[in-house]
């Protein structure tokens, strides 16, 4: 089962938990597996035509899985997902 | 009988050969060695551009480490080139230098003539006494730090990341810091905002960051931009900072400023912050990635959180904004491995730091073109922008 971490703005739909485990041959598997076990998860990650949103990225371990096959990307027990969304905290300027 | 020192000149000078500055002025940045032989603080007073110091009496011992190439083109030069007329000699009959000439009139007929005459920089003693701790380490040194006092850095905000960022900028001795910021000091910024203090509650921040940089380094050029960024201001406000320091609280803005700055090739230190969490990425235009490199689009409104809405930790945005100062202070040096092209996220909570790395977009809609392409009316504008902006009121 790989490691899946969750940004700050997804963590409340996941019951608040940073890092949560999902099955899945590839990255595409895995966050569907997340999305299935956390519905508040699935509009956020997935667009309607069932790719990534272009403003969430995708990282196995550190490499963009955009870069890599997509969601195709072949994922193993031992890897991380990071899920990225974009973050504009800080000062108005 | 022993010869006059006068005609022990003529004999030398015979024995020579010279060159007369105007062909050393054809000559200068064109790679030939140019070595100045006065003494150290004859040549603090102005010197023939590129010219390495060596004065005379360490002739012998130093030479090889400027022109370590026996045959290689060597001119010398002192104040009327009578001291240079001996180098040049002892270097040819004693040490073997085959190309060695000496200029004619020295650095007063250089002057005469009107030609550049470099004066190198010094710190005053108060200077080396309040930077000694960097003058001490090898790769910052009494050039780093000049480097340092003659650097602008432009810090948007003067918020919680703001503030740390810039009271050690300043104590770090960077010449100039703009600040914007339209807002004014509030009791509740003060949980984060250090540079700000109870008394001046209610005053515009960017005079109150202006008090406190002032009181810990009366050296610092503080300029203030009491507004917002926008569109219509940006370029003009931006344009000749060194480094951008972004800690901006807003998508529209955070995508403006990434396409002016791409425009204007000016790196951006770029730091977010949310509850426990932080990140940080160094975004240098046609070196690495832009920031729509990374996000080609910001998230829907109800996903864009900042942190005036959701709370922060207050020491976070202390974390991540020196983190900003150090990653701006290696820029200017051009020392290290600026996070450009990857992305820290820091998660405080946990105590760990995770990379991952970002790739120049191919297809980035503003870094994929020429700077000269990217028009006013496409800055800071992203698909459904309307819509973004309505939402988020």
């Amino acid at each position: 089962m790989a490691t899946i971490k969750i940004p700050p703005v997804l963590r409340a739909s996941v019951g608040g938990e940073k890092e949560v485990g999902a099955s899945g041959e590839n990255v595409g598997e895995v966050l569907r597996e997340l999305a299935t076990a956390h519905p508040a998860t699935e509009s956020q990650l997935f667009a309607p035509d069932g790719e990534l949103n272009r403003y969430v990225n995708v990282y196995l371990n550190d490499e963009d899985v955009r870069v890599l096959d997509g969601l195709k990307t072949a994922v193993g027990e031992a890897d991380t997902l990071v899920i990225l969304p974009a973050m504009a905290g800080g000062a108005r300027a | 009988m022993s010869p006059s020192g006068a005609e022990l000149l003529r004999r030398v000078k015979s024995e020579i050969e010279e060159v007369d500055p105007s062909e050393v002025n054809e000559l200068v940045g064109e790679g030939v060695t140019i070595v100045d032989v006065r003494g150290s603080e004859e040549f603090a007073t102005g010197h023939i551009p590129g010219a390495k110091s060596i004065p005379r009496g360490h002739l012998e011992q130093r030479i090889e480490g400027v022109a370590p190439d026996r045959s290689a083109e060597l001119i010398l030069y002192c104040q009327s080139g009578n001291r240079s007329a001996y180098a040049a000699r002892t270097l040819q009959e004693d040490l073997g230098y085959e190309r060695v000439r000496s200029m004619t009139g020295g650095i007063t007929l250089w002057k005469d003539r009107g030609y550049a005459v470099e004066v190198p920089r010094t710190l005053s003693a108060e200077q080396r006494d309040r930077y000694s701790r960097h003058l001490l380490v090898p790769e910052i040194g009494a050039d780093g730090q000049q480097k340092l006092l003659d650097a602008k850095v432009l810090l948007l905000g003067a918020g919680g990341l703001g503030s740390p960022t810039a009271l050690y900028l300043a104590a770090a001795g960077v010449g100039t810091l703009g600040i914007v910021d339209d807002d004014d000091v509030d009791l509740s910024n003060l949980q984060r905002q250090v540079i700000h203090s109870t008394q001046r509650i209610g005053i515009p921040k960017v005079d109150s960051a202006e008090e406190s940089i002032h009181a810990l380094n009366p050296d610092v050029n503080v300029v203030k931009y009491q507004t917002r960024i926008d569109a219509s201001n940006i370029m003009e406000i931006i344009e000749g900072y060194d480094v951008v320091v972004d800690g901006v609280d807003n998508f529209p803005t955070r995508y403006l400023l990434n396409d002016a700055t791409v425009r204007l090739k000016i790196p951006v230190v770029s730091a977010s912050i949310l509850g426990f969490d932080g990140q940080l990425s160094v975004f240098k235009p046609y070196e690495g990635p832009c920031y729509r490199c990374l996000f080609r689009e910001p998230p829907p409104a109800e996903l864009a959180p900042s942190c005036g809405a959701n709370g922060v930790l207050g020491v976070l945005p202390g974390t991540m904004g020196l983190l900003q100062a150090t990653e701006v202070v290696k820029l200017i040096l051009d020392i290290g491995d600026p996070a450009i092209g990857r992305l820290l996220l820091y998660d405080a909570l946990g105590a760990t730091l995770t990379e991952v790395k970002v790739h120049r977009d191919p297809e980035c809609p503003i870094c994929s073109r020429d700077p000269d392409e990217i028009r006013d009316e496409e800055m800071g504008v992203f698909p459904d922008y309307e819509a973004f902006c309505a939402a988020a009121g």
